[in-house]
């Protein structure tokens, strides 16, 4: 029955064709444990079963699906299922050399390697008692700017846009509204044209390296940044304005932020980790304060705090949290959009998502008018075992890193928490609450508007899937 | 005379990390024109939009690294006039292919305290073990240039352009000077595919392999180079142990030396 593989997951309530595909079909299929609700009911007699069902959330990056299942009024399971093929990159980092880590941590997300790479060089710092400062640090920064910048209006114009327009994607985006898709593609190339100049190339950087670079970027590129640097300011600004006149489905959650904080800036590679909710530990004691603990239908762990339950990391968190550090023209921009802290509305999170890349923007433009090209392009160092803890703010946020390393440079143990696996907890229960709040929708609206909900966290699937318990089969 | 229909293109992910599909999402200025040319049918990172399949176009991003996905890419070529895989993982089984050279099930007792909720293959496989590829493009993460040519080139009916020699040429032709012959830093580009535009070298570091295996590749003499320079056997295992692996010349180098 080749068709019947074949064919699309089909029409749904409503008649719109909705989610995919044929081949994500058998996943669909219960598997150990895994049972999955299928398919979509229309609704609704009080008391009568309804589904809500997502085979493969699009518009994510990654490998994942919600099933929802309401009887009557009452949401009785909520799950974001990770299907995402587990990579074991904690497993075979093990004994390769510290040197090679931030070229294999990168490989993990094609969307925020610079978050990786900082992460893993500096738990690696840690060991060997390395500091990046200086000109150093803001080349470090730089190109993470550069990261955010085109890690966020990616999200922003891409991915998240289109679902409070009405649009299925950016391509009838497009046709609609040109001028605001070809702005928000060249906002995204000048986040890019910042990691090519600082780190060789905007997917996997290779340019970084445990104490700093390889080499120093050539400072006519820098110079040539600024101009279309200003352009972006002014692009990003009004992202700001454009994301700020949305509308909004009416829904605050009481979360507990966790955040970077720095004395002085903006948090982004840097900084103790803090939370609403009285949370203000240094980096290495992440392990004792956050857990993780696994749940059957993900492939991810769930992040947990200890005695405490979830938790949400990324731009409402970092937003909330710093607000006070925001650079001058971010902060404007924040007071005319009306945005004051606390944002508690997820499906906000794409004005802060502007928010920061003017911010990000605003950053690159002060590191390369104020650069001084360093002496060298790294700090030399001794290798030395020990274990060392890094973690910096990926545009999703907090991605934290642990390593072992024996007296040769190679490692013994590696952990690695992205913030999309401290986020699924939170996620399942804003689905929950939202379904919950909602649940007088429409199916397809419903199913449409939960999908948002999830997107409203720029969920990166791809690295929420390391930590897996297994079961192995042979070919 | 009627315009005839725009040809179906759809982008699929096994596992991978994204990044070259994120390479179409980066080409910017392209991204239109390409858009223009073809119906984006079936790209989930992009869209929640399915067109119904065949597909003339497919573009496989990822390995195969489990019992479902073994049967998806058949379900994909089925559906596919022209299947092209894109990227190390896709070419060569990618990074996560290194549990090829161990049993993963060693991995468990190492990593992880209990038993599990999935199944996973114990090799991470690239798409041309399970199916007929038509074309390939190589890198981790693929070149957009590269990527743009092959597609301008499927729609025109030609072949693409997309040389096979070694990153050296290219190096040359940047005028870059040798980092292994200045610098006697470790560099694999005497025998692995150009395409990068001899990034490594530029930022004054040794190729580390990102397009895997140039066409004949003289492996062993780069590996005798290297063990003559002094460099440790352990170390020349993990040198060749990289995104591309998996990929034949590279894989029977580091098992040449392994013992």
């Amino acid at each position: 029955m080749r068709s019947k593989k074949v064919a699309p997951r089909g029409r749904r309530a409503g008649g719109r064709v909705t989610h995919p595909t044929a081949p994500r079909l058998r996943r669909n299929q219960p598997q150990k444990k895994i049972v999955t609700p299928l398919p979509t009911v229309e609704r609704v007699a009080t008391g009568q079963i309804r589904n809500i069902s997502v085979g493969a959330l699009a518009r994510v990056e990654g490998e994942g699906g919600i099933a929802i299942r309401l009887k009557g009024d009452v949401v009785q399971d909520v799950k974001v299922r990770i299907y995402e093929p587990p990579r074991f990159f904690e497993a075979f980092l093990r004994k390769r050399s510290y040197h090679e880590v931030p070229d294999i941590t990168a490989r993990i997300c094609g969307i925020c390697p610079v978050a990786y790479q900082t992460s893993s060089c500096q738990a690696i710092e840690h060991i060997f008692d390395v500091t990046v400062d200086g000109a150093l640090r803001d080349l470090r920064r730089l190109l993470y700017c550069g990261e955010w910048i085109e890690s966020h209006v990616l999200h922003i114009a891409m991915l998240h846009l289109p679902d409070f327009l009405g649009y299925e994607d950016a391509i009838q985006l497009s046709r609609a509204q040109p001028e605001l898709v070809k702005a928000a593609l060249r906002l995204k190339k000048i986040g890019n044209d910042v990691m090519v100049v600082v780190g060789g190339r905007e997917i996997h950087p290779v340019n970084v390296r445990v104490g700093g670079f390889y080499r120093l970027p050539r400072l006519e590129q820098l110079r040539a940044l600024v101009e279309p640097l200003r352009w972006a300011l002014g692009t990003a600004r009004e992202l700001v304005r454009i994301t700020a006149g949305l509308t909004f489905p009416d829904f605050t959650q009481d979360y507990e932020f966790v955040a970077l904080r720095h004395p002085d800036e903006y948090p982004v590679h840097e900084g103790r980790i803090v939370s609403s909710k009285g949370v203000d530990i240094a980096v290495k004691d992440y392990e004792s304060v956050f857990a993780e603990e696994h749940v059957e239908h993900s492939n991810a762990l769930h992040s947990v705090r200890k005695g405490g339950g979830s938790y949400l990391v990324g731009p409402l968190a970092r937003y909330n949290l710093n607000f006070d550090r925001l650079t001058p023209q971010a902060r404007e921009a924040a007071e005319a959009a009306g945005l004051r802290p606390p944002v508690t509305n997820q499906f906000q999170s794409i004005i802060v998502r502007a928010i920061e890349t003017v911010f990000a923007v605003e950053e690159s433009l002060r590191i390369i008018e104020h650069y001084e090209p360093p002496a060298a392009a790294s700090v030399p160092f001794q290798v030395r075992e020990g274990i060392g803890m890094g973690c910096t703010e990926a545009p999703r946020g907090i991605l934290y890193h642990r390593y072992k390393v024996d007296g040769h440079g190679l490692i013994q143990q590696a952990k690695i928490v992205p913030p999309t696996s401290q986020n699924l907890r939170t996620m399942e229960s804003d689905l929950r609450a939202f379904a919950t709040k909602h649940r007088h929708l429409p199916t397809d609206r419903l199913t449409w508007q939960c999908e948002q909900a999830v997107r409203n966290y720029d969920p990166c699937i791809s690295c929420a899937t390391h930590f897996l318990k297994l079961e192995v089969e042979s070919p | 005379m009627p315009r005839q229909r725009k040809p179906k293109l759809a982008v699929w992910k096994f596992a991978s990390c994204d990044g070259c599909q994120l390479s179409l999402l980066d080409c910017e200025e392209e991204l239109l024109a390409v858009v223009g040319e073809v119906e984006i049918a079936y790209f989930l990172e992009a869209s929640r939009a399915v067109i119904k399949g065949p597909y003339d176009i497919s573009l496989v991003e990822g390995s195969i690294t489990t019992p479902h996905d073994e049967e998806r890419i058949h379900q994909v070529r089925r559906m596919s006039k022209t299947v092209v895989t894109i990227g190390a993982c896709a070419t060569a089984g990618g990074i996560q292919a290194l549990r090829n050279f161990t049993n993963v099930r060693d991995y468990i007792p190492l990593v992880y305290a209990t038993p599990a909720f999935i199944h996973t293959l114990n090799k991470s496989t690239p798409i041309a073990d399970h199916i007929f590829v038509d074309l390939e493009l190589r890198g981790c993460p693929i070149n957009k240039h590269q990527l743009v040519e092959l597609l301008s080139a499927i729609l025109n009916g030609r072949k693409p352009n997309l040389p096979q020699h070694s990153v050296c040429i290219e190096c040359k032709q940047r005028g870059n000077v040798c980092v292994m012959v200045s610098q006697g830093l470790p560099c694999l580009g005497p025998v692995t595919q150009t395409g990068c535009d001899a990034l490594c070298p530029e930022f004054l570091r040794g190729c580390f392999g990102c397009f895997g295996p140039k066409e004949m590749p003289n492996m062993a003499s780069l590996a005798s180079h290297w063990l003559k320079e002094g460099m440790a056997k352990p170390e020349l295992v993990r040198r060749f142990r990289g995104f591309n692996a998996y990929a034949e010349p590279f894989r029977k180098e580091s098992e040449a030396h392994e013992k």
